[in-house]
């Protein structure tokens, strides 16, 4: 199960590269939509006698991530009309160099954590420490709204990762109930993506500074 | 009686009140019946209750009780004792009252916007504050704090279309949180003494004395704060002037209160505090006694200038409370009888007179449509109840025989003189100390004239706006708890005797060492002396008001205008005006008060009309707290340039403190932790 496992991760950290190498928005949807999926097998690969928890729990994310999120997006990017991400703060290839190196210091930084056993070998902390890294890059550096939905995601599937060490520990409740909140985060992210379209005409981020308070604080 | 059934009525009381403003929300926006079953809710509440205090006050305290709700830290413990009860007892008489003024004051068909938040909230208050004294444990205390503290803003911020009403609640959350956070740290400081969250008393030499100078400085500030002692009363004038009346009279008559109760508890959990402490309290006090009145007399709002009194009560109640710690730390058991009995009846004294005041200023800005002093005037002869129930409030707060103030104050002012006469075996108590009672006779001076000032302006001469001219008698639901707070004032001014069998139980409560002493409140005041002199004088009074009245029957004296001093044709203008009247008293004090006038400047031969302001600011909240925030905004404002009202930085912000903790928690994270939990 190790390998496969191992295995597993590893193709999530390329899609993590991959997402951060491409300017197509819907490419990038599709990316993070496999991305979703592998991690939504993961829960059965830890635990290798099958427990309901695990079924569900995996059940239930595929069906959140690999569908029911993707498809909302997808259909929030027809409405609002745009496909590329034309200018990010940090430029395409810089970013994934970035990311890449955030892998990097993700397995460096994971050796020196003080793990069980068990774990040590398993890429599960590197992976998630680097797809919240590569999350928060998106986070930081692309400037349109529905990129900043996307980093939300992948920043989440990293939580989800290492929620995974302590899926015994974690009660089966907190996990499900993560699911439903994301659900609903990306279903209102749908609706202020055509509400910032229908007022700034743009789905560019940086007119949202209009809305910031006055500055012209203090007169006196 | 079993104390169970004890503690479950007063516990079913307190609850009666937390909902008493629930129904209402499921009503019509106009329905009168929402605020009917609210009064009537918090009646039932506070029957029970005070039936629950006063058998605790007559019989035995109750043992510990735990609530059986789950808190991650803390548990829900509660226990019912003589000073628990002696706290409850103006709480539910409040919380009725009040509730009752309510139905007259702010109807539900004329505030529709506001009326049901209003009762809601004032329910809230009520049952939390009787939280606030049941609670034995330091979390369960603090919810039950925060709970009260919230919902007087809300309270405070009734009329929140107003800016400054939303100023004045700004401020008030501003103190109380801060006065929060000083609680905090203090739970914090009894759990690290003792290991739990729990009252009970420390044993001597368990905790080391600087923890113990912690716990008492953290408990000053942060329970003087919600007491508004100076210099920590600024939230008080603002918050009280801009609540409704009824909110106003809760919060100066028992909120208030709640600061106090907080200092006494954590004074009697400490086995022996040292003489500074008291010097510090008693000093204090005698500041914001003096203080309080002084900036009563320049105030021109109605209800600003009874805040004002507040705190020179509240000082008036610290000075009490200093004198006994005093008598504590020098082992001198007359001391600490005398400033507790003075501090404890103070408090219900104020409680009942300032309760009434506030309710007779909401009785006349109810009919006068105003707060300002000055828009008023011969409003006892529209409104003669309202105007008699104040005059008698009035008199209470100025000390007076033979109404209430007097006994507690008279309490205060025999302790001061006893510590010039040290007894044998006990320690030296400081000259100096005696010092107080002049200060304290001063400041019953002061406020002698300044309610000579109000009652004159308010409620004599002629009206001084076509508004005061045709104000009208407020209703009886409004007239009924200001003549019940009044019955309360004579009746402890009459019979003081009553109440000090439970002044004995509480004060021997606290202070385990006058067990065996046998010492009493009244051994040690003439009551029965001042009881009688009271009901002469009370009679005298009496004969002297019904001659005069059948003489002006009897002699058809004309109607003519107050104080027009046989000027052909006066002016309702030409009266005194509120900054008149007390203007040279207010000169004499300049170097304190720094009154400020806006004069107008007369030109040439017939000069056309002008205007004359003088006003008197905040000695700390506009003098040293508003310049001091305005300079810290200015400097803090050059960190606005990190505000750039884009996401991606602030996600970016985050993301490098997070990596900075990192680092800094596994590089020395260990002995960061070590520092904190040795």
């Amino acid at each position: 199960m190790q390998t496969y496992l191992n295995t597993f991760l590893a193709l999530v950290l390329l899609l993590n590269l991959l997402a951060l190498g491409t300017s197509r928005l819907p490419t990038v949807i599709r990316l993070v939509t496999l991305q979703g999926g592998l991690i939504g097998l993961l829960p059965l690969l830890i635990h290798s006698p099958w427990r309901p928890e695990s079924v569900v729990l995996a059940i239930a994310t595929l069906l959140t991530k690999g569908i029911l999120i993707p498809s909302i997006l997808i259909k929030a990017l027809r409405e609002v009309q745009i496909r590329r991400e034309i200018e990010p703060l940090i430029g395409i290839l810089p970013s994934m160099l970035l990311g890449a190196l955030g892998t990097g210091l993700a397995l460096l930084f994971a050796s020196l954590l003080p793990l069980i056993p068990g774990q040590a070998n398993s890429l599960l902390v590197p992976a998630s420490l680097a797809t919240v890294l590569t999350g928060c890059i998106f986070l930081t550096s692309r400037m349109k709204a529905v990129s900043q939905v996307v980093g939300y995601l992948i920043l989440e599937n990293g939580i989800f990762i290492f929620g995974l060490l302590m899926l015994e520990a974690m009660p089966f409740m907190v996990e499900m109930g993560l699911l439903l909140d994301l659900v609903v985060c990306i279903f209102v992210s749908g609706i202020i993506l055509n509400h910032i379209k229908d007022t700034f005409d743009s789905l560019d981020t940086r007119l949202l500074t209009a809305l910031k308070e006055d500055t012209s604080w203090p007169q006196k | 009686m079993e104390l169970n059934i004890t503690v479950s009525i007063i516990f079913i009381a307190t609850l009666l009140h937390l909902a008493s403003g629930i129904p209402g929300f499921f009503l019509g926006r106009r329905s009168p019946m929402g605020q009917y079953l609210a009064a009537l809710m918090a009646v039932i509440g506070s029957l029970m209750g005070l039936w629950g205090a006063l058998l605790i006050l007559n019989g035995p305290a109750s043992g510990y009780y735990e609530l059986p709700w789950g808190l991650p830290i803390g548990h829900f413990t509660l226990q019912l004792d003589g000073l628990t009860s002696f706290f409850l007892i103006p709480i539910f008489i409040m919380g009725a009252l009040g509730a009752i003024y309510g139905l007259g004051y702010w109807k539900q068909s004329e505030h529709p916007e506001n009326g049901r938040q209003l009762r809601f909230f004032y329910g809230i208050l009520v049952g939390s504050m009787s939280l606030v004294v049941m609670a034995r444990d330091g979390i369960f205390f603090l919810i039950a704090w925060e709970a009260m503290a919230l919902s007087a803003y809300f309270l405070i911020t009734t009329e929140d279309q107003d800016e400054k009403v939303r100023q004045a609640g700004w401020i008030y959350l501003v103190a109380t949180h801060a006065g929060s956070l000083c609680l905090f740290g203090l739970f914090a400081l009894f759990y690290r003494a003792t290991g739990h969250f729990g009252f009970q008393p420390f044993q001597p030499g368990m905790v080391s004395p600087w923890i113990l100078t912690s716990i008492f400085f953290l408990a000053l500030i942060g329970f003087g704060f919600k007491a508004g002692i100076f210099p920590l009363h600024f939230w008080l004038p603002g918050a009280h002037a801009n609540a409704p009346s009824h909110v106003s009279a809760l919060m100066s008559g028992v909120m208030i209160k709640m600061g106090v109760y907080g200092i006494l508890r954590v004074c009697w959990m400490i086995p022996s505090p040292p003489l500074s402490w008291g010097i510090i309290l008693l000093i204090l006090g005698t500041l914001s006694s003096l203080l309080g009145v002084l900036y009563a007399l320049g105030q021109h709002d109605l209800k600003r200038l009874l805040a004002y009194h507040s705190i020179e009560n509240i000082g008036i109640i610290f000075m009490g409370l200093g004198l006994s710690l005093v008598g504590r730390s020098c082992h001198h058991p007359d001391l600490i009888i005398l400033g507790m009995a003075g501090c404890l009846l103070h408090i219900w004294n104020h409680g009942l007179f300032k309760s009434l005041l506030f309710l007779g200023a909401g009785s006349v800005i109810h009919a006068t449509g105003t707060r300002q002093i000055d828009k008023m005037g011969g409003l006892s002869k529209t409104m003669p109840y309202t105007g008699g129930l104040f005059l008698l409030g009035a008199v209470a707060i100025c000390g007076l025989p033979p109404l209430n103030g007097f006994i507690s104050e008279l309490f205060i002012y025999l302790g001061l003189f006893k510590t010039l006469m040290n007894g044998s075996g006990t320690q030296a108590v400081p000259f100096s100390l005696g010092l107080a009672a002049p200060a304290l006779a001063m400041t019953g001076a002061l406020a002698v004239a300044c309610f000579v000032k109000v009652t004159g302006i308010v409620f004599s001469g002629e009206p001084r706006s076509e508004k005061a001219a045709k104000s009208h008698e407020s209703p009886k639901t409004m007239l009924i708890p200001m003549a019940l707070l009044a019955l309360g004032c004579l009746m402890i001014g009459l019979l003081p005797l009553l109440v000090t069998p439970w002044l004995d139980k509480v004060i021997v409560e606290g202070n385990s060492e006058l067990m065996g002493i046998g010492l009493k409140v009244d051994y040690l005041a003439p009551l029965g002396w001042v009881s009688g002199l009271g009901m002469g004088l009370l009679l005298m009074i009496g004969i002297l008001f019904t001659w005069l009245r059948y003489r002006l029957i009897r002699e058809k004296t004309p109607q003519r205008g107050t104080w027009d001093c046989g000027y052909a044709a006066p002016t309702n203008r030409m009266q005194y005006t509120a900054s008149s009247f007390a203007q040279m008293l207010v000169n004499q004090f300049d170097g304190i008060l720094k009154p400020k006038e806006h004069r107008p400047e007369l030109k040439g031969l017939f000069p056309t009309s002008s205007h004359f302001e003088s006003h008197i600011d905040d000695s700390i909240l506009d003098r040293v707290l508003k310049p001091v925030i305005h300079r810290i905004q200015k400097g803090v404002y050059q960190f606005r340039w990190f505000h750039q009202g884009l996401t991606q930085p602030y996600i970016l912000y985050i993301i490098v403190t997070v990596l900075i903790l990192l680092a800094l928690s596994s590089t020395l994270g260990d002995r960061f932790m070590s520092f904190i939990l040795p």
